[in-house]
C-alpha cells in the first residue's frame, strides 16, 4: 500500500477546547486514481495535507496508523519529511498564480524541482523542464518555459504546476481542487492530463474537490466527506448508487442540461450524519 | 428593458468584443457563456459603466448609456461579482457593507432597510454586525446580492455569482435569486462558464467566443440539442459528459 491511514483525527484548540476538523478517518491508497469529495469544511483538504505533515503548526493529530509507502508520517524527522515532499509525493493546489514564484520563468522553476536531488548540469535540468513541459501538452514548449508566471494562462499556469511537481518522479500525487480556477472546457482538459500522465506512470493520485460527477469521471474510487468524516465509499462508475443522504443531495443539487427543475432541491443536513 | 448594439470594446490594439448584439425583456434574464478569454465579462462590465472605452450603442429602459454613468444610473442598475471575498470590505461589518449605497443615494430609512434586505436574501439578523470573515462564502454572496438589491435596483448583472460556492450553497443562491426576481421583477444578465447554470436560471443564451457572439439560442434549444453553431456544441456535450455519473 502506498498511502495507509487508520482512524485520523485532526482537532485545532478553540476558546471552547479542541474542536475536531477530520474525525477518525481510514484510508487505503495503491497505484489508483482516489477522489475525496466534500464540501469547504468537511476536513478533506486537511486529511490529504496530514499525509505530507503540511498542517498548521496548532494541529493536534492522531492516528492508529498513517503511513506513506511504509514510513510512519507521525513519527518521521522533518529530514525524513522533506525527502518525501516534493520528491515522493507532490502536492498541486487551487490556483497557480498563488503557487508558481512569481519572479522565476517557468522552465527555470521546473529546471529547479529536476535538479533538487539529481546530480545533474544546469543545461541538462533546463532541457529536463522543455521535455517536461512537452509532455503536459504545450504547444511551444521551448517559448513557455522563458515565459514568467503573469504572462500565462490560468490553464497553462496549472500546466507548469503539473510538470513541476512531476520532475521529481513521485509516486503519489495530490490535487486539492487543480481546476476551480479554471473554466470548464480547460478543466477537462487539465483532469484529462494529469488522469493520462499518473496511469501512465504507474503514480496514486488524490484528486480533491466538490465536484462529485467531476470526481467520479476522473478516478476509479470516491470517498465522500461530510463534518471530518467519511460518510461513504464508492466505486467511480456507481455514482448512481449512492446511499448516504449528502452524497445524494450532493448529486441533486446540481443543475444540469439533460434534466431541466424549476427549483434546485436543497440541502437538507440531518444532525445523524454527524455521529 | 436592455439593448444591446454592435458593442465593441477595445483594450489598445485589441479588440476584445467585437460587435456584440442582444436585448433582454423586463423581469427576464439573459446568459451570456464562454470560455475565458471569450469576452463575456467585458461585456457585463461595459454594460455596468466599469469600462468606459466603448463604442456601439446600449439602452435600459429607452435610455442610452454614455461611457460615464450618473447616479440615478447606478440606482437602477447594481452588480454582483464572483468572489465574495473580493467584493466585501474586509474592515466594514455587514451594517455597514449595507448603508453605503443608501448613503450615496441619500436614501432614509436605514435601520428598517437593512433589516428588511438581511431578511430577504434569508439571513439571520445577527449577521448584521459580523465582517465577512466571520461569514461563510455562501453568506458572503448572500450580502453582495443584498448590498446589490439595498437601492431597489430594476436590473442585476451577474457575473459568475455561484462560481466561487460549494455545489449545496450554489443551488441555495439560485433559488434565491429565482425568488427574487419573481418578487421584484428583476432583470438579470448572468455571465458563466458554466452551461449547466446558465441554463437554470436563463431563458435566452448568448454564446460567445474570441470576442464574438457565435449564436443566441433558448435553453430550450440548447437542451434538446438544438444548436447550429460548433462551438456550443462543443460547450454542450462537455457539459453533458461531465454530469453524467
Amino acid at each position: 500500500m502506498l498511502v495507509e491511514i487508520r482512524n485520523l483525527t485532526i482537532a485545532f484548540p478553540t476558546a471552547q477546547g479542541m474542536s475536531a476538523a477530520v474525525r477518525s478517518v481510514s484510508l487505503d491508497l495503491g497505484a489508483e486514481k482516489l477522489g475525496i469529495v466534500g464540501e469547504s469544511g468537511s476536513g478533506k483538504s486537511l486529511t490529504a495535507r496530514a499525509l505530507l505533515r503540511l498542517l498548521p503548526p496548532a494541529a493536534r493529530v492522531s492516528a492508529d496508523v498513517l503511513r506513506f509507502d511504509g514510513i510512519d508520517i507521525l513519527s518521521a524527522s522533518e529530514r525524513d519529511m522533506r525527502r518525501v515532499r516534493g520528491k515522493r509525493a507532490g502536492l498541486i493546489m487551487q490556483d497557480p498564480k498563488y503557487s508558481l514564484n512569481p519572479i522565476m520563468t517557468a522552465g527555470a522553476q521546473i529546471a529547479e524541482a529536476w535538479a533538487n536531488q539529481r546530480h545533474a548540469s544546469r543545461r541538462e535540468a533546463a532541457e529536463a523542464a522543455i521535455d517536461l513541459l512537452a509532455q503536459v501538452q504545450i504547444r511551444d514548449p521551448r517559448r513557455v518555459a522563458g515565459m514568467y508566471p503573469h504572462e500565462i494562462s490560468g490553464g497553462m499556469g496549472q500546466r507548469v504546476m503539473i510538470a513541476m511537481m512531476l520532475a521529481p518522479d513521485p509516486e503519489l500525487l495530490i490535487a486539492d481542487e487543480p481546476t476551480s480556477a479554471l473554466d470548464a472546457t480547460v478543466q477537462a482538459e487539465i483532469l484529462r492530463l494529469m488522469e493520462d500522465l499518473v496511469s501512465r506512470r504507474g503514480m496514486g493520485l488524490i484528486l480533491i474537490s466538490h465536484d462529485l460527477p467531476l470526481v467520479s469521471h476522473f478516478c476509479d474510487r470516491v470517498v465522500v466527506m461530510y463534518a471530518g468524516r467519511v460518510v461513504e465509499e464508492l466505486q467511480a462508475g456507481a455514482l448512481a448508487q449512492a446511499s448516504h443522504p449528502y452524497t445524494r443531495g450532493l448529486l441533486e443539487c446540481l443543475p444540469t442540461l439533460s434534466h431541466p427543475k424549476a427549483r434546485l432541491p436543497v440541502m437538507a443536513r440531518d444532525p445523524a450524519w454527524l455521529s | 428593458m436592455i439593448s444591446v448594439q454592435d458593442l465593441v470594446v477595445r483594450f489598445g490594439p485589441v479588440a476584445a468584443v467585437t460587435g456584440v448584439t442582444f436585448a433582454v425583456g423586463e423581469g427576464s434574464s439573459f446568459g451570456i457563456v464562454g470560455e475565458s478569454g471569450s469576452g463575456k465579462s467585458t461585456v457585463l462590465r461595459a454594460l455596468s459603466g466599469l469600462n468606459p472605452a466603448w463604442t456601439g450603442r446600449m439602452t435600459i429602459a429607452g435610455q442610452a448609456l454614455a461611457p460615464k454613468r450618473d447616479r440615478a444610473f447606478f440606482r437602477r442598475v447594481q452588480m454582483v461579482f464572483q468572489d465574495p471575498y473580493g467584493s466585501l470590505h474586509p474592515r466594514q461589518t455587514v451594517d455597514r457593507a449595507l448603508s453605503e449605497p443608501l448613503l450615496v443615494h441619500g436614501i432614509g430609512d436605514v435601520d428598517r432597510r437593512i433589516r428588511q434586505a438581511l431578511a430577504e436574501v434569508a439571513l439571520p439578523a445577527a449577521a448584521r454586525f459580523r465582517y465577512p470573515h466571520q461569514l461563510s462564502g455562501g453568506q458572503r454572496q448572500r450580502v453582495a446580492i443584498a448590498r446589490a438589491l439595498m437601492c431597489e435596483p430594476e436590473v442585476l448583472l451577474l457575473d459568475e455569482p455561484t462560481s466561487a460556492l460549494d455545489v449545496s450553497v450554489q443551488a441555495e443562491v439560485l433559488n434565491l435569486l429565482a425568488d427574487l426576481q419573481d418578487r421584484r421583477r428583476l432583470t438579470y444578465v448572468m455571465v458563466s462558464h458554466n452551461l449547466a447554470v446558465i441554463a437554470h436560471l436563463c431563458p435566452m443564451i448568448g454564446v460567445m467566443q474570441g470576442g464574438e457572439m457565435v449564436e443566441m439560442l433558448s435553453a430550450d434549444d440548447l437542451r434538446a440539442g438544438r444548436t447550429t453553431h460548433p462551438h456550443t456544441g462543443d460547450l454542450r456535450r462537455l457539459s453533458q459528459e461531465l454530469e453524467e455519473a
